[in-house]
């Protein structure tokens, strides 16, 4: 078996919201309520160096969470998250999860590739720029070093020729290879994709996929979160389906197409078309 | 006719204040920039103290008129031993004001960054202060730009108070020239126009900036 490069252990995950208040309730001092949500209820994942691993569920069952969680843009309540053998945002004292200094964090996710959703492009930055950002600014490259690894990544995502526009001049399919090659650029040793294609239109997506697609092929270890099953099909060596906040299933994609053992597989597969209702 | 001529004619008399109004704003716009964004920073820290500070200074400041402060430094900080010429007294006085209410346009401006900006910075490996001074403060300049070309204006005609300390800008010059020939009518117009012939291009300038500001992102 390959090296593991993401180590998922039991994790726990709840998000408090404040219910908002009248002002007359505030001003008569009742307590305020806490709505409470468990998104994530013990879940554990293991990622290897090379693989693909695609998460399916329905909107709510925590695989976006579990993503962030990875690269700690969300905390987390309670277990372990290791990538490459080291805990994201914490070190552990005593059996205590304990927040580490954010530079260190920050050290830790140089080597996590993360794709937004919505891109996330720095929108003052021409498409090069975004890729010479974090180059330069986190691993202190010169322009001119900073350049030579940004052009053949922006090729690579097939935009050598829209190295000069702003965000406002791309359109989404183009704003997200772009954000792809912002994180390949900086060589993490895995990549995560949160519902890469989600914000795009239909006719966008097929550039998207073909991107992580050739990213996948060069024996990138990723994981994706997606709605696209035919791709998750494609590309994944293991399909994790989650559901409200629990793994239900995880096997390689020939088994979890043809003979899904859960229901809430079933009903998933049965809802996109893949199985007969 | 005779009016419009002694307009003219006072003209170049009061043209050679200009270069101390130019001094006054530029230096005071400078010490604005740099304390609002330092006030800026401080209101939205998370350490209570610095938020404490920041906000009293905020309060003080926009609680006392701008014309009561520049007396203050330089008819009151004397008795105390602080003897400041008129003219840096001025853009003390200016700067230690504008700074108060640029720090609001400069927090507004930070706060409306988007939280994308910032998670994908950090995802990229950025440390907080990182991302903070290098993808959200220059992406908040650009917002800032109109604004601040606005406050700049204001306080180009703001000039105008630090007359009563002693300054000879425009206004104080028009004094003097006043009581020297009495074509009160005629210099205190041309001192208007002026200031108007300073302040019509900038706010030209401004509806670029803000038209560009709109155009990004």
């Amino acid at each position: 078996m390959a090296e593991t490069i993401i180590e998922v252990r039991d994790v726990h995950k709840t998000f408090i919201s404040e219910t908002k208040r009248s002002l007359w309730s505030r001003l008569a001092g009742r307590p305020h309520v806490e709505k409470r949500v468990e998104v994530l209820k013990g879940v554990d994942l293991e990622v290897h160096r090379g693989e693909t691993i695609a998460i399916l569920g329905s909107s709510g069952s925590g695989k976006s969470t579990l993503l962030r969680c990875i690269n700690k843009l969300e905390t987390i309540d309670a277990g372990r998250i290791y990538v490459n053998g080291h805990l994201i945002g914490y070190e552990e004292r005593g059996g205590e999860l304990i927040a580490e200094k954010a530079s260190i964090t920050a050290q830790k996710r140089t080597d996590i590739g993360f794709v937004f959703q919505h891109f996330n492009l720095f929108l003052n930055k021409t498409a090069l720029g975004n890729v010479m950002a974090p180059l330069r600014d986190v691993k202190k490259l010169s322009a001119t070093e900073a350049r030579d690894i940004a052009v053949p990544n922006l090729e690579m995502v097939g935009l050598g020729d829209k190295m000069e526009n702003y965000p406002s001049k791309l359109s989404g399919g183009q704003k997200q290879r772009v954000a792809i090659a912002r994180a390949f650029a900086m060589e993490p040793s895995v990549m995560l994709f949160d519902e890469p294609t989600s914000a795009l239109d239909p006719e966008l997506v097929g550039e998207v996929l073909a991107v992580i697609k050739k990213i996948a092929q060069q024996g990138t270890t990723m994981v994706i979160v997606t709605h696209e099953m035919q791709f998750a099909r494609d590309i994944a060596d293991k399909i994790v389906v989650m559901d409200q906040g629990v793994i239900v299933e995880e096997g390689p994609p020939s088994r979890i197409f043809t003979v899904p053992q859960h229901p809430k597989t079933r009903a998933l597969l049965s809802r996109s078309g893949i199985l007969p209702s | 006719m005779d009016f419009i001529n002694n307009t003219f004619a006072v003209f170049p008399a009061l043209l050679v204040a200009v270069p101390v109004v130019v001094q006054l704003a530029l230096g005071a716009m400078a010490l604005a920039l740099v304390l609002g964004l330092l006030i800026a920073l401080a209101r939205i820290s998370s350490i209570k103290i610095l938020r404490g500070i920041a906000t009293f200074y905020l309060e003080v400041i926009r609680g006392t008129p701008l014309l009561v402060q520049l007396v203050y430094i330089f008819f009151v900080l004397p008795s105390i031993g602080v003897e400041i010429e008129p003219v840096p007294a001025g853009i003390l006085g200016l700067g230690l004001n504008y700074a108060a209410y640029l720090s609001e346009v400069f927090r507004s401006a930070i706060l409306s960054v988007e939280h994308g900006q910032t998670e994908a910075a950090l995802s990229l490996g950025y440390t907080p202060s990182k991302t903070l001074w290098k993808v959200v403060i220059p992406q908040s300049f650009v917002v800032s730009m109109g604004p601040i070309g606005n406050y700049f204006i204001a306080m180009i005609k703001d000039t105008a108070l630090t007359s009563v300390i002693a300054v000879t800008e425009i206004l104080k010059t028009a004094n003097i020239l006043n009581s020297q020939t009495f074509q009160t009518t005629a210099i205190y117009t041309a001192a208007a126009v002026l200031y108007l012939i300073i302040s019509l291009p900038l706010s030209r300038v401004v509806v670029v900036l803000e038209r560009k500001a709109r155009s990004s992102g």
